[in-house]
């Protein structure tokens, strides 16, 4: 079984492109002051595609350890 | 810290790295680290970070060379696959990989690489094609579309383009294909195949340069040229069940040529063979 994961933001390397933004499929990510962060009350599904797609490596998926 | 992928095949002490906002490069950088994770990990292939050198030229593609934490080497312009030639006809046992942009390799560097893909040397090259010269200020290059304005035409361009992968293929290469910075898995599948393929290979990957490409074709910003991309380039899986009429339309994002040509070390190795032993 995959370990559970999560989502780490790294807003230090994030240049505000809004891909990620534009492409979750959930709508859980935000720019606030040209940093990518995620909305309140999101619905992440821990997809990786903002991981994929970002630039910057500004944003990943870890797995938790249990 | 970054990803554990950043962290280990990438130099991070030189990240975040100097592309713009939105450039597509640094998503097709982290396809080839995860393509080269992937192969290394493998146990059935025999791909080892040891082995494995990455050469680039000049351009903005080129910095990659840098940030990938692997042999490597940043050449001079347009020389990224004769420098690449050198080494893997001197240690046909390494995993060469040339990351290179449209301009280093089809302008600069085009007669090294159709006479690599000519000799079918086995080669990998990975082009991080933007249409443009984005390091010196977004002069147009040779795959700018015919009509499309750049700073050095300012009223539309009136070249027709080079079509990279088609050129590599009608040169000789064995393996060419095309990705793009929107279709990342695919794009990493690609990159995989061509860096087992023993023969010439060449992955045209096309990217985003929305500060002089996209800025000066009022084509949007990174994610309206990505959007163009998932929108106009199809996957082999959709594109192959796709009418033909239809298919004309759309960009393949996938393998366009794979053919089993002798590879160029190899046959220097059996010449020597014939001749030392007068067999």
């Amino acid at each position: 079984m995959p370990g559970r994961k999560k989502l780490v933001l790294e807003p230090e390397w994030c240049k505000g492109c809004g891909i990620c933004v534009a492409f979750c499929p959930k709508n859980a990510l935000e720019l606030a002051g040209e940093k990518v962060r995620l909305k309140e009350d999101n619905e992440c599904v821990l997809c990786g595609q903002c991981e994929e797609r970002c630039p910057d490596y500004a944003l990943y998926l870890e797995e938790l350890e249990e | 810290m970054p990803s554990e992928l950043i962290h280990k095949y990438m130099r991070i002490d030189h990240l975040p790295h100097i592309w713009c906002p939105g450039c597509g490069n640094g998503i097709i950088m982290r396809d080839v680290a995860v393509a080269l994770e992937e192969l290394i990990d493998d146990p059935e292939v025999n791909v080892s970070r040891e082995k494995t050198v990455i050469v680039s030229g000049i351009g903005c593609s080129s910095r990659a060379a840098g940030y990938m934490d692997f042999n490597s080497i940043h050449t001079t312009h347009g020389r990224a696959i004769a420098f690449a030639t050198g080494i893997k006809f001197a240690h046909p046992e390494l995993e060469v990989i040339v990351l290179t942009g449209d301009g280093d390799c089809s302008a600069i560097g085009g007669n090294h690489l159709i006479h690599a893909a000519r000799r079918n040397i086995g080669l990998t090259v990975i082009t991080f094609n933007n249409d443009i010269y984005g390091m010196t200020g977004g002069q147009y290059s040779p795959t700018t579309p015919t009509g499309d304005r750049a700073t050095t035409a300012p009223y539309g361009n009136y070249d027709r383009p080079f079509d990279i992968a088609q050129l590599a293929a009608g040169a000789g290469a064995s393996f060419t294909a095309r990705g793009s910075a929107y279709h990342t898995r695919e794009t990493t599948e690609l990159i995989k195949q061509g860096i087992l393929h023993k023969g010439f290979s060449l992955i045209d990957v096309f990217s985003v340069c929305p500060t002089y490409y996209g800025r000066k074709n009022h084509k949007g910003g990174a994610v309206e040229m990505l959007q163009w991309q998932r929108d106009n380039m199809v996957p082999a899986s959709r594109y192959y069940a796709m009418s033909e009429e239809k298919r004309r339309e759309k960009i393949l994002v996938g393998i366009l040529t794979h053919n089993e040509y002798p590879e160029y070390t190899q046959e220097y190795a059996k010449l020597l063979e014939k001749v030392q032993t007068g067999k």
